[in-house]
């Protein structure tokens, strides 16, 4: 714990997960905020656009938490992984530049105007800068994933001299077909995530008898966007990922899955804990052929087990990539269940008498946000020991004259001002659910009161 | 010469943060010490509440493009200046916040609480950005990799040994503190009305006196110190232009005060924040990080540029998004105009 690079992968670990949590909720609410405004437009019905107005305050709080916690993660590849940036920032410096000239100037504008400009701009308008800010938000997931994409499989470049490497091809780096399942996949994750949210606090006021009208609609356009998103995650953009990895990190695929021997029809594991000493898995459930084929299509295919590819290559912490791996999945199908459950009963018209699906609805609320923090671990916990995939290794890439002890100093001051602002985030959040969503005009955030 | 460009853009990218984010970090700083009454606290907030956050994008799209266009200086400062950057980091952060939550409870006691961290958190990053100049303009100890580490202070002298910290990085610090306090000063006149205005146009006209003091004065410090400067000037005369664009807005700050022209002395005192640091940039210039142990070891545009083919590519889409950018900015600025609701 105490090298430096252990404490450099440590504080980048903690920032990043901290600061996701954040931009995953206003990924997908921005996109439900749009629909909400549409139905708003398009109905007349006011209780939509009542609705918008209390989930705009909602990702308000949140876009600030997400910016201010986004800065030290661009600081960062410049002052804890100075190799890495030396030879790469030539190539993701374009996406991460590329992010914040057309995406943070255009959210971060049309943000105010949409909060402050209901009466102003005019139903049309006001629906139009509810879009742009929708748009900003996708694009910067695009630049983000892109840049991680390139470090997952990296495309349109050649070494150059004392290896650094170079921008070889700009389309190589936007069109990275790695691109595609990731950032579809991530960003249908964020929709679920917004869309539980929603209807968490939906059966919240519908248990509590509180806003009832609103509360329905939060429980509708929650259940039925979580629904969708769901099933969107396991197929197509979950398997597409999976077979992106099975082609291009055959090794990781072996880890995460916990397969150590190679074999043709190679079980899926449901449950069991790897050994990472003697290569086995403790008390497995599997079901047999099952990863042969999702992966081939094959049920008899063979899958290489980890015992063939040398240690060297294998991710350094086998046991947590499996265990991410294994609680998204896990997660994964048990909010699947849980959205049929609540989509049949929408539709059938018990949702909202149903006393024991609100609460299950209500319990949700953190599962989404653990599920995709795990669907990040398994990307970058199974992208190791590289930090760009093949290319170069993680311990090559940290800051060379930056000591372990500042790094622990400046870490242990990122936990505790990440404390104070999570404590303050969730009274924020908390005012604002207790306030509800209630006929005043538009809301006034903080500093413009 | 494409390396050239982007050190001119990236040199007036983060000089139109400095402008942007500095009114609003000086006015932090008369919030705190220059009002009077919760009702003129939230004046100033208001005038800066609907812009900080889009001002702060500047840094960090200009954090960005001097990430792709020249990694090796990126790396090396931002790494070797780690710690400064990590309280610049936690300064921002703590601002952000302060503005955000300090109108959320109806309490005197958590309002003057983050009062208290919004000014001082202001405060600092002015000071700190001034520094943080001061280390670039003084040099610093590369080694032949292109990095280094700068502890916060050492003893502090300017010369090899030096920290972050040392009295000519100071001086610097106050000369930057002194100036945004004018700008934000002008901007608060600009934005506010009655006892405030009156009393912010006291400040800016206050404090132009100390700016004048400080430019003279870093301004002989910083051709002895750093003896790269002078000689750029005289090798390059055209390069005068920009101390004369600096002495131009310090003159027209003085002049509108007196007129009473509030838009003008604020723009001229733009005017003169981006003439020191093009200044700067050009006394510089070719360097981006001069060593002050090693002078072969010298950060240049040509040593730490990103290869030809990305830096072209990158002028086709940086140009129409920056032009978008700057757009989106301008429409902000001209909805906003006028005096803030008291």
């Amino acid at each position: 714990m105490d090298s430096a690079l252990a404490v450099h992968r440590l504080h980048f670990a903690f920032t990043v997960t901290y600061h996701y949590l954040f931009p995953q909720l206003t990924m997908g609410l921005a996109l439900l905020i749009v629909i909400l405004k549409t139905v708003a437009l398009k109905t007349g019905n006011e209780h939509y656009n009542e609705a918008s107005r209390f989930w705009a305050k909602i990702f308000a709080i949140n876009f600030a938490m997400g910016v201010v916690t986004g800065i030290p993660m661009e600081f960062q590849f410049g002052t804890n992984w100075a190799r890495f940036s030396k030879a790469a920032g030539g190539v993701i410096g374009q996406t991460l530049a590329m992010e914040g000239v057309f995406s943070f100037f255009l959210e971060s504008t049309f943000l105010g105007l949409f909060l402050v400009g209901e009466q102003r701009l005019g139903r049309t308008l006001h629906w139009f800068t509810g879009v742009l800010v929708f748009v900003g938000a996708w694009l910067s997931g695009f630049f983000i994933i892109a840049t991680d994409a390139w470090m997952q499989h990296p495309t349109g470049y050649r070494m150059g001299a004392n290896g650094s490497i170079l921008l070889d091809n700009i389309w190589g780096l936007i069109l990275n077909p790695w691109i595609l399942w990731q950032y579809l996949h991530n960003m249908i994750a964020a929709v679920m995530t917004a869309s539980i949210v929603m209807a968490s606090i939906g059966a919240y006021y519908q248990l509590t008898g509180k806003f009832v009208e609103q509360a329905r609609i939060f429980l509708r356009t929650g259940v039925i966007g979580g629904t969708v998103a769901v099933f969107a995650l396991l197929f197509p953009t979950g398997d597409g990922q999976g077979r992106m990895i099975a082609a291009h990190q055959p090794i990781t695929l072996a880890a995460m899955e916990g397969l150590f021997e190679t074999s043709s029809g190679a079980p899926i594991v449901l449950i069991g804990q790897p050994d990472t000493g003697k290569l086995t898995l403790d008390n497995p459930i599997m079901v047999p052929g099952a990863l042969s084929f999702l992966t081939y299509r094959r049920w008899e295919a063979e899958v290489k087990g980890l015992k063939d590819f040398p240690p060297e290559l294998w991710p350094d912490n086998i046991s947590l990539l499996y265990y991410s791996y294994h609680i998204m999945v896990g997660l994964g199908t048990l909010l699947i269940l849980l959205m049929v459950v609540s989509v049949w009963s929408l539709l059938r018209g018990r949702l909202y008498q149903s006393k024991r699906l609100l609460w299950a609805l209500m319990l949700a609320l953190p599962f989404p946000y653990i599920a995709t923090t795990a669907g990040w671990m398994t990307a970058e916990i199974g992208r190791q020991p590289w930090v760009i995939y093949g290319l170069m290794r993680t311990a090559d890439g940290p800051s060379p004259r930056v000591s372990a002890g500042n790094g622990i100093f400046t870490l242990l001051g990122f936990m505790g001002l990440y404390l104070v602002l999570g404590i303050l985030f969730l009274f924020l959040v908390y005012k604002e659910i207790d306030h509800g969503p209630g006929r005043a005009a538009m809301p006034v955030t903080g500093a413009n009161e | 010469m494409i390396p050239a460009l982007w050190f001119w853009l990236i040199a007036i990218m983060i000089a139109g943060y400095v402008v942007l984010d500095g009114f609003d970090l000086g006015a932090g700083l008369l919030h705190l010490f220059g009002t009077r009454s919760d009702q003129e606290r939230q004046q100033v907030l208001k005038s800066v509440g609907s812009v900080w956050d889009g001002n702060e994008v500047w840094l960090i799209a200009g954090g960005g493009t001097l990430y792709f266009a020249f990694p090796g200086l990126y790396s090396a400062a931002f790494s070797g200046f780690y710690l400064a950057l990590m309280m610049v980091l936690w300064l921002l952060i703590l601002r952000g916040i302060s503005i955000e939550v300090r109108g959320e409870a109806d309490s005197s006691m958590w309002k003057s609480f983050w009062d208290v961290v919004f000014g001082g958190s202001s405060a600092l990053l002015a000071l700190l950005f001034g520094v943080a100049l001061g280390n670039v303009v003084r040099g610093v100890p590369i080694d032949s990799e292109g990095f280094f580490f700068l502890p916060l202070w050492n003893n502090f002298q300017p010369g090899a040994n030096a920290g972050i910290i040392d009295w000519y990085t100071v001086l610097i610090g106050l000369a930057s503190l002194a100036a945004l306090a004018m700008h934000g000063s002008t901007w608060v006149a600009l934005k506010t009305t009655g006892d405030l205005e009156k009393r912010a146009s006291g400040w800016a006209s206050n404090f132009w006196w100390a700016v004048a003091a400080l430019t003279v004065l870093i301004t002989v410090v910083s051709f002895r110190l750093q003896p790269h400067i002078p000689a750029q000037f005289a090798a390059n005369r055209w390069g005068y232009i920009f101390p004369l664009l600096a002495l131009a807005g310090l003159a027209g700050v003085r002049l509108f005060i007196a007129r009473q022209n509030e838009l003008a002395s604020f723009l001229s005192s733009c005017l003169y924040l981006l003439g020191m640091l093009t200044s700067a940039a050009f006394g510089l210039f070719p360097y981006v990080l001069p060593s002050n142990v090693a002078p072969e070891n010298g950060l240049t545009v040509a040593n730490s540029a990103a290869a030809l083919y990305g830096l072209t590519i990158g002028l086709w889409w940086w140009i129409p998004g920056m032009v978008l950018a700057t757009g989106y900015s301008f429409f902000v600025y001209r909805r906003l105009r006028g005096k803030v609701q008291a």
